[in-house]
């Protein structure tokens, strides 16, 4: 299966990872692989360690053990959160994370990839390309006629999509999307999955969620962690007639 | 245009037009000379809750030891003035002439290799801007690198706020001790005590704070202001964004001390003398204070506030000189508890929305166009 490849053909290889706190190995011995331009999901019961490996990917948790290998020649687990997120790793969290008191438009442009200086953003002033930028994120979103509107006054639904767009002003290798469609409905749901597809289409894509419709509507391979580790690992048939997986997670 | 691109909304140019007429024509016009010296004294102290509003207010990073900052300032101010007023001639009863006379008290034979420089006036007005830079600068990289933030950071800079008067006082010989650096004189032998030195530097004072006030303006309205105020809500996400947050919140914290150090520097100007009584903790949370009253949103807020809590302070401290410091205490916590954004809040909440609605009957009536903030004939 993964042997035989070269490392050098991932864009994520993350390897032996263990970290513990107070003891208690929150991520155990993890290793998996993600190529450029999939969708990967990572599934999994509570604790089984999901948002720690993201906390490592994207340097907020220091590991106690192990390597997390980004395109190939960069090890993360060396760098803090900003170095990783110029290097091209976005992150949704859990809960959507907005500028609530800012518009629409304005969270977008301050999670451009464009210098992220004091220097240069003392005395920045915009430009065309970046308009534009904005704009082609605001119709990926669907959030185009609410641009003018404070972040803060959205639906639960459309902030998840506003910080999905942020990530994608931030133009990064791989997006690290955490429980995207939590509290939304199954309509919103549905139109998540299909952003999600449509980001894949120039971007690297990595869900953690718990919605098995949402899981299935991607259609794309799954990763079920338990205690840290790697339980299971295919297409959602797969998985999910896996016997382990059904007794620790999805039950009978 | 995504950023708003207007320096001044239509409250903060009702804010910018009044302080003007207040601070250049009306207080003048209506105050004799010691109390206008009074407002001189209370606008030293806006400049450090202008530099509040943009560290505390937009970067939500409390500092609880502004007064170190305003203290570096006067004192950098007061140390050339004191150089000024030390000349050979002026001491030549002491036994060391030409050192000041603290110095001479405390048997120093030597002016200290650190207060050399300050013979020079720009050399002075230079450490005005960069002594308190770097020293937030120190502070700032050696806490927000570590993430050290919130409660923690504010006791941390009230301990720095302590430290600073315990030197100041420790060390008589070098600093004047607790009775500070007194008995300025002359500026240039330009005499700073006449009635006349106090009018200009009234005016002096009004044009940096203006000046200030532009310069505040202008850092809430680019892009970083934006970043000040995304990180002071979710701080995680401008950190995963790819920005630094620790060198933004250093900027901030610089970028007030500053702020303060020239408010300092002018006080010494206008009270002629500084003491560690201005660089200690109960200093320090006043200006807090100031800035709370006033809204700590609102750079224009900030300086109405300074203004008015000393108004009240001076008053009420000469009829009730026991329980002012209660009244004070009590303000804070009715502000922070009802009015979270202060005096600019309820501007904001209360009078503004009853003014739109005013004007906007009237223009109705009549059927025309008002022009922004000028009233309806």
């Amino acid at each position: 299966m993964l042997i035989g490849h070269q490392p050098k053909e991932f864009l994520l290889a993350v390897e032996a990872l263990t970290v513990s706190f107070d003891g208690f190995k929150a991520v155990n011995d993890l290793s998996f692989y993600v190529e450029e331009n999939e969708i990967r999901v990572i599934i999994g019961p509570n604790g089984a360690g999901k948002t720690t490996m993201m906390d490592i990917i994207t340097g907020k948790t220091k590991p106690d053990e192990g390597t997390v290998l980004f395109d190939g020649k960069t090890d993360l687990t060396r760098l803090d959160e900003t170095r990783i997120a110029e290097l091209g790793i976005g992150r949704k969290f859990q809960k959507p994370t907005v500028f609530e008191s800012q518009s629409v438009e304005d969270n977008l442009l301050l999670a451009l990839n464009v210098d992220h200086s004091v220097k240069g953003t003392l005395f920045w002033r915009g430009s065309r390309n970046e308009a534009e930028q904005i704009e082609k994120v605001l119709e990926t979103v669907r959030l185009k006629d609410l641009r003018r509107k404070l972040a803060g006054s959205l639906s639960h639904g459309q902030k998840q999509w506003l910080e999905i767009g942020m990530l994608l002003a931030q133009d990064p290798k791989l997006l690290l999307v955490d429980e995207p469609v939590a509290g939304m409905t199954d309509v919103e749901t549905h139109q998540t999955a299909e952003l999600l597809k449509e980001i894949n289409r120039d971007h690297t894509v990595m869900v953690v969620e718990h919605d098995m419709t949402f899981v299935r509507e991607l259609g794309v391979k799954v990763t079920c962690l338990h205690e840290g580790t790697v339980l299971a690992e295919g297409t959602i048939d797969q998985v999910s007639s896996n016997d382990r997986v059904i007794e620790v997670y999805l039950g009978r | 245009m995504i950023i708003n691109t207007r320096f001044f909304n239509r409250s903060e140019l009702i804010g910018f037009v009044s302080l003007l007429l207040l601070l250049v024509i009306i207080l003048p016009l209506a105050l004799d000379i010691f109390r206008l010296n009074l407002v001189a004294k209370y606008l030293t102290y806006s400049f450090v809750a202008i530099g509040l509003v943009l560290c505390w207010g937009y970067g939500g990073i409390l500092s609880l030891g502004q007064g170190v900052f305003f203290g570096l300032g006067g004192y950098c101010m007061a140390m050339f003035l004191k150089l000024e007023a030390s000349s050979v001639a002026n001491t030549k009863i002491q036994s060391t002439p030409g050192i000041p006379d603290f110095m001479d008290w405390n048997q120093l034979t030597e002016l200290p290799f650190f207060w050399k420089p300050f013979q020079s006036f720009p050399f002075a007005l230079a450490a005005i801007i960069l002594v308190p830079a770097i020293f937030a600068f120190i502070i700032g990289a050696a806490m927000f690198k570590r993430r050290v933030g919130g409660v923690y950071f504010a006791i941390i800079t009230q301990a720095v706020a302590a430290i600073m008067t315990i030197l100041i006082v420790g060390q008589q010989g070098y600093t004047g001790g607790i009775n500070g650096i007194t008995d300025l004189r002359t500026l240039h032998g330009w005499d700073i005590r006449t009635d006349h030195a106090k009018y200009i530097l009234y005016f002096v004072e009004v044009f940096l704070l203006f000046a200030a006030i532009l310069v505040a303006q202008f850092i809430r309205l680019t892009k970083l202001g934006r970043i000040l105020v995304a990180m002071r809500e979710q701080e995680d996400r401008v950190r995963f964004s790819g920005y630094s947050v620790a060198n933004f919140k250093i900027f901030a914290f610089c970028a007030a001390a500053v702020f303060a150090s020239v408010g300092g520097a002018l006080f010494t100007l206008e009270v002629g003398f500084m003491s560690p009584s201005f660089v200690g903790i109960v200093p320090s949370i006043e200006m807090v204070i100031y800035t709370a009253v006033g809204g700590r949103l609102s750079i224009f807020g900030a300086v109405y506030g300074t203004i008015l809590v000393n108004f009240a302070k001076t008053s009420l401290s000469e009829t009730f000189p026991q329980l002012w410091l209660f009244g004070l205490g009590a303000l804070f916590i009715a502000v922070v508890l009802a009015f979270p954004n202060g005096l600019a809040g309820i501007w904001g909440d209360y009078v503004q929305p009853r003014i739109d609605r005013l004007l906007a009957s009237r223009t109705k009536k009549s059927g025309g166009l008002v022009a922004n903030g000028a009233p309806a004939e």
